[in-house]
């Protein structure tokens, strides 16, 4: 870890106009046929299959680690997604459901979705989800902190859950739908990319507007500044909010061109979403079959 | 399943991906992602007919030498259509027919009922928008994305703004009286065809005139569609009249005695000839000439967004921009970072069919403007500046060109003093924004230009010291039909656009 204090004052303006110019242009690509095909099954590899949610269960846990692993029955060789993420206390029944298969398990800690706790607590919470087995720790910001300017205090922050990690992946929430400015959400990715983070992320998906695609491509951008300068590659997860297969074919665009191919694996990139699994799956069943099938025959759970 | 495989490229979907390319690391099950599947715009979706003849008075009618030119298309190198070559007596035809329907109906129409047919006619550009799109980049090798985006919906809602004068011209110049000045002889250039005609043909008409328009010799094709429209739109005969042809058919027009304006846009080189033969006759005329815009990015501009803006001011189009961006200067703390982001994003520009939705820079429009461009770039090297272009693969047919840039260049060079247009930036430093105003004024022209910070005390100053007709902060080749557009220097007289853009149209002294 890097023990120099990052200078916020580095953080470049951004022009939102011109952002949101740069996504719709990025939007006019035409994706279709082979190259359609083999984006969606890309789209399907990177998703975080997610349930966040005060009723899970056991039950509900292990048939969502079910469709994880293998999401499409009658097309067995289907990707697999790329990890589930629940709450630390199911952290060890999606461990046990996903047993023997290439699923990580990612768990939400520090307080989610509001980080309104103080540093031991989070730090408790990290610790206990690695535990429990996580693979992958989801942190939230103190959003507060940051708006008031106090930075260093979210870079420590962050430095110490990183720190409490251990092994595990760490990605670093930045609740975009509360900083509200493009210039926050570059600042909150520089400091977050410095201060430790593996992956950055748009959203708890608690808060609306989740991800977007303009507070994307900034974040991507500050990844990829982030890596010409020190050489580093850092993860991007869009998340909450991403319902349909046409809008993540839309954000691997973004990605392809921003950051290069390099990027365009689960490694780096990922979904965080529940309900795209299955329109992703019913666009490659059209892909393949040439019509559409009813959404009676995907699974919901 | 990460650690599976290596790139396989012999099995990538269309057997492009190189070794060497970015994105050979991908694992190949999902290589067909990389390189987008071909996404062509259908050609069979647009009538381009084997011949084409003069539309005067409301007619097709055959060229009287009986001489035709051949539209090719440069993409392909292949012969879309014929063209008539039009001559003077064809010129004649068109000012006689013209000048006939000036006097027995449009002069006497009221402003509403004017305004009823170019609102028409407004309808029918976006009714048949695919087709024009189509057929302006075939003809053209502009891009589908920029045609159909770009130039089409502007050209439609150019006649729909002035459509919308054409029963108001009392309160566009309050406490005058305007009058319509008759025959309007418009000479449009070939690198946004219809979009240059709707720029001339709906004041001209809005303001009560009738029109004789040339279209470039390499992009007639629309402008012949467009008469089509007016055919189908039934505007009254020779109310507008196209005439096909080369320089001596212009000519012909400008010099016709019973012209009583002439609308020119293209080179600053024809339009000083057009100036000459038009001393000492009555005629009007607005000039609408080259430029060598100045692109300003300060240190405190957002980067990003520049480097999005660099590439629209100078690659829009190929660079066949009156208005480009063509001189970009870098505050030189920042240059060696805007520089690299800029290489790094000019690397997933995609140059090729200009009918793929796909394509971001598609064929340069002939070959005489290619080889102009190759002997600039020659130039620019024999100058011993910076040489650097994109590696993407090049269509085999058709006239293609990289996207180039020249770093290390000076004001000196030709390459910085003349109009390339074409896909070539020249970067030049600088220190102090008054170092910037005074090398982006050491220019003949002042067309437009742009200037980039996050500051917008520094937007204004810079604007007010840079002589030329536009300028864009924090954005690039913005058009709207509100907006006048013309130049300083030798880049024009006259503005077009907006209210000003009725002002060489009517007459203002009775």
């Amino acid at each position: 870890m890097s023990t120099t204090v990052y200078d916020y004052n580095e953080t470049i303006p951004i022009d939102t106009v011109g952002v949101i110019e740069r996504v719709g242009r990025l939007n006019s690509r035409s994706i279709k046929k082979e190259s359609k095909l083999a984006g969606l099954k890309l789209a399907l590899s990177m998703i975080d299959h997610t349930t966040l949610e005060g009723k899970d269960s056991k039950g509900k846990v292990e048939q969502l680690c079910s469709k994880a692993k293998m999401p499409y029955a009658l097309i067995p060789d289907l990707p697999s997604v790329a990890a589930v993420c629940v709450y630390p206390s199911m952290i060890a029944i999606a461990k046990k459901a996903l047993q023997g298969s290439s699923v990580k398990v990612a768990s939400v800690a520090t307080s989610f979705p509001s980080g309104m706790s103080n540093l031991s607590i989070k730090l408790n919470e990290t610790k206990y989800a690695v535990e429990q087995g996580a693979d992958e720790i989801d942190m939230v910001i103190s959003r507060g902190e940051f708006l008031k300017g106090n930075y260093s205090y979210v870079y420590d922050e962050i430095a110490s859950v990183k720190e409490a990690c251990g092994d595990a992946h760490l990605k670093v929430i930045l609740e975009t739908g509360e900083l509200e400015t493009l210039g926050n959400v570059r600042k909150a990715s520089d400091l977050a990319m410095h201060a430790g983070a593996d992956f950055i992320k748009t959203s708890t998906g608690k808060v609306s507007p989740a991800a977007t695609q303009p507070v994307t491509l900034v974040m991507l951008e500050a990844i990829r500044d982030f890596h010409t300068k020190t050489g580093t590659m850092i993860g991007m997860k869009p998340a909450g909010g991403i319902r349909k297969a046409k809008e993540a074919l839309q954000y691997l665009v973004i990605v392809k061109e921003t950051l290069g191919s390099g990027w365009l694996t689960p490694n780096y990139f990922r979904f965080g979403a529940s309900s795209l699994t299955n329109d992703i799956l019913l666009q490659i069943v059209k892909q393949e079959t040439g019509v559409y099938q009813s959404l009676n025959y995907f699974s919901n759970d | 399943m990460s650690e599976k495989t290596e790139p396989d490229v012999k099995n990538s979907a269309n057997g492009s991906a190189k070794p060497t390319s970015p994105n050979a690391d991908l694992k190949s099950e999902f290589a067909a992602f990389l390189d987008y599947a071909p996404a062509p715009e259908s050609s069979e979706d647009a009538e381009i007919k084997q011949r084409y003849h003069h539309f005067i008075n409301g007619t097709f009618t055959e060229p009287v030498k009986q001489r035709y030119f051949k539209s090719i298309n440069p993409a392909t190198e292949e012969v879309l259509s014929e063209f008539a070559e039009g001559t003077s007596e064809d010129v004649d035809a068109a000012v006689k027919a013209a000048r006939r329907a000036y006097d027995k109906v449009w002069s006497k129409l009221s402003g509403k009922e004017r305004g009823k047919y170019i609102f028409r006619i407004a309808r029918m550009i976006q009714e048949r928008s695919k087709e024009l799109a189509i057929v302006e980049s075939m003809d053209g090798g502009k891009p589908i994305r920029e045609s159909r985006d770009v130039d089409v919906p502007l050209a439609a809602a150019y006649f729909f703004y002035y459509a919308g004068w054409a029963d108001k011209l009392k309160y566009a110049f309050p406490g005058k009286t305007p009058e319509s000045i008759g025959v309007c002889g418009q000479i449009i250039p070939w690198n946004f065809p219809l979009l240059m005609l709707s720029w001339k043909i709906a004041p001209a008409l809005a303001a009560g005139n009738t029109v004789v328009l040339k279209p470039a010799e390499t992009t007639p094709l629309t402008a012949l569609k467009f008469a089509e429209i007016c055919r189908d739109a039934g505007l009254p005969d020779g109310v507008v009249n196209i005439v096909t042809g080369a320089g001596q058919t212009g000519a012909a027009i400008v010099d016709h005695p019973d012209v009583n304006k002439i609308a020119f846009t293209g080179s600053t080189e024809v339009g000083k000839i057009i100036q000459k033969s038009l001393a000492g006759t009555a005629k009007k005329y607005t000039l609408e000439l080259g430029g060598k815009g100045p692109n300003i990015v300060y240190e405190d501009a957002p980067l990003d967004q520049a480097v999005e803006g660099v590439i629209n001011a100078i690659f829009f189009n190929q660079g066949h921009v009156c208005c480009a961006g063509s001189r970009l200067f870098v505050q030189e703390g920042i240059a060696d970072e805007l520089i690299e982001k800029l290489k790094a994003r000019m690397e997933s520009l995609i140059v090729g069919d200009p009918l793929d939705k796909n394509t971001d820079i598609g064929a340069i429009n002939s070959k005489m403007q290619f080889e102009k461009i190759e002997k600039y770039i020659q130039i620019g090297k024999n100058e011993g500046a910076e040489f650097y272009q994109t590696t993407c693969d090049l269509p085999k047919n058709g006239y293609f060109c990289r996207p180039t840039l020249f770093t290390g260049v000076s004001q000196s060079n030709r390459v910085v003093q003349e109009e390339i247009f074409g896909p070539v930036l020249t970067i030049q430093t600088f220190r102090t924004p008054q170092e910037a105003i005074e090398k982006a004024n050491n220019t003949p022209y002042g067309l437009a230009s742009g200037v980039w910070t996050d500051k917008g005390s520094k937007i204004f100053e810079t604007g007010k010291a840079v002589r030329s007709g536009v300028m864009w902060s924090n954005t690039y080749n913005k058009f709207d039909p509100t907006s006048p557009f013309g130049g300083y220097k030798e880049s024009g007289i006259g503005r077009e656009g907006g209210l000003h853009g009725l002002y060489p149209y009517v007459n203002l002294e009775h």
